[in-house]
């Protein structure tokens, strides 16, 4: 198994642009469009799910060998649950204002399509090295869009970005873009400008 | 492009009629519309009116200079939808708030889609839901000369208070710019009617069911057809021609189903007013309906 630099970094890469899970692969809808209400939502989704992939990628790329076809899914999302009670548990700990905002879709990280899909689609089939590169691209490329989302709705909804008040007295905060209906006009939005870019750069 | 090009919509044998002369037709149609709610609710009518129009122009001009197609802003579709969003507002509403609105509904409502003919919503409507949504206490505050009132919907679903039917029928009563005076709506729809340029099986569906329903379900009927955006929904959202059935059988449906929705959130639903969700609910049934009533051609076996 010989580390080949180049290949890590186009995996890496590809997370973040190409095949980004949220505006290209159109994956993890659900936390994408449930706690992007503010940005530090996003972030923290984005990085409990980050490291949620990239661990269970880490120890699937592992003992890859070692689990029989017929059971994969199960075992995946055992590993998986695993991790997701990692995060639960340490963000119940020392961030309870998060855990309690993200609520339900802290466990229900166990079920995004995204991770159990990397499984199948990356670890299952690459070394672990590549699968590290991959998992982090990922985890990056579903944090950014997150952090986006989370920072327009968060804006246009409440006028501030991070909890700061960016827009003063004047500006009358839309509802909309807090509630779901926000989420998925934005999203919506967002996705057609990166086709749009994505178009024009070819 | 050629401009014969633009839209391609059935029936296709009435070749005379433009879409630019379908839509200015409109337009005069809700002339009548547009002179009661000055009538009624004096400039603040006129200032709304006019900023929504521009919104629309506005807005349709740039997407369609930043997407570099043909300006279609002579068919006056920009327009109609301007003047429709409008006269769902109420009187009282900041202009910056109605101007957005507008920038909505074409934006939002038709040019994402790829302009006029490829709508799924009526982009009025579009712009209406969003507004409600982004501002609930702006678009839920009326007034009549000045003084703001409940509508009599939510009079009625709140006190139980009936209002009178003529002042319903005339207009003398807090509401939406347009939606008030069913006597207005009904000249201009008149004129459609006699112009040929409307369907009137969506409308008479709607209308009647909102009318049966209710009295079937114990409510006053008469207060039920004039009162809120009935009217105004049924003559001239319901019968957007993009975003409507193109059969007879499914202008049928697609009225029967938008007024038991009307009757369903009336008497039952959160909001004392339906007409907005229940036509933009049967938007999207519509390529269903479409496609379940395409009518059998010559020598076609199913």
């Amino acid at each position: 198994m010989s580390l080949d630099l180049k290949q890590i970094v186009s995996d890496f890469k590809n997370g973040l642009w190409a095949e980004n899970p949220i505006i290209r692969l159109v994956i993890g809808m659900c936390p994408t469009l449930a706690v992007t209400n503010t940005t530090e939502n996003g972030l923290a989704m984005g990085l409990a799910t980050s490291f949620v992939l990239v661990s269970s990628e880490i120890v699937i790329s592992l003992i890859k060998k070692l689990i029989p076809a017929n059971v994969r899914i199960p075992s995946y999302i055992l590993i998986i649950a695993t991790f997701v009670t990692f995060v639960d548990y340490f963000l119940k700990a020392f961030f309870p204002g998060i855990a309690a905002s993200l609520s339900i879709f802290i466990p229900l990280i166990v079920v995004n399509c995204l991770i159990l899909g990397r499984q199948e689609a990356f670890a299952s089939k690459h070394s672990t090295p590549r699968a590290i590169a991959d998992g982090i691209g990922m985890g990056l490329g579903f944090t950014w869009v997150l952090v986006l989302l989370g920072a327009i709705r968060e804006l246009f909804g409440m006028g501030s970005i991070f909890g700061f008040t960016l827009l003063g007295e004047w500006y009358r905060p839309m509802v909309i873009m807090v509630l779901p209906a926000g989420a998925f006009i934005t999203l919506g939005i967002l996705v057609g400008i990166m086709n749009q870019i994505s178009r024009e750069g070819k | 492009m050629n401009n014969e090009l633009i839209v391609t919509s059935s029936p296709h044998v009435r070749a005379r009629d433009s879409v630019q002369k379908i839509m200015w037709s409109v337009v005069i149609a809700l002339l009548p519309a547009v002179f009661a709610a000055v009538y009624f609710f004096k400039a603040r009518a006129i200032s709304v009116i006019l900023t929504a129009v521009a919104g629309a122009v506005l807005t349709e001009y740039i997407f369609q200079k930043i997407r570099k197609k043909q300006i279609t802003l002579k068919d006056g579709s920009a327009v109609v939808t301007g003047l429709l969003l409008a006269l769902t507002l109420p009187p009282a509403i900041p202009l910056w708030t109605a101007f957005f609105g507008s920038v909505v509904a074409i934006g939002l409502g038709k040019q994402v889609f790829g302009g006029i003919g490829q709508n799924p919503f009526n982009p009025a409507l579009v712009g209406r839901a969003f507004l409600t949504a982004a501002y609930p206490v702006l678009m839920t505050t009326w007034t009549v000369d000045g003084v703001s009132s409940a509508t009599p919907l939510s009079q009625m679903k709140m006190d139980g208070i009936s209002t009178d039917s003529w002042n319903l029928f005339v207009g003398q009563i807090a509401g939406s710019l347009g939606e008030t005076s069913a006597l207005a709506l009904l000249l201009g729809f008149a004129y459609l009617l006699y112009k040929g340029y409307v369907n009137w099986r969506i409308p008479l569906a709607m209308v009647g069911t909102v009318f049966l329903g209710s009295f079937a379900f114990g409510a006053d009927p008469i207060f039920h057809l004039f009162a809120g955006g009935l009217m105004l929904g049924a003559l001239f959202m319901a019968t957007d021609m993009v975003s409507s059935p193109t059969t007879k059988l499914g202008r049928w449906i697609f009225g029967l189903g938008a007024g038991l929705l009307v009757v369903i959130i009336r008497l039952w639903g959160g909001y004392p007013e339906g007409v907005m969700y229940s036509i933009l609910l049967m938007n999207t049934a519509v390529p269903l309906i479409n496609r379940y009533t395409r009518p059998r051609s010559l020598g076609e076996v199913r």
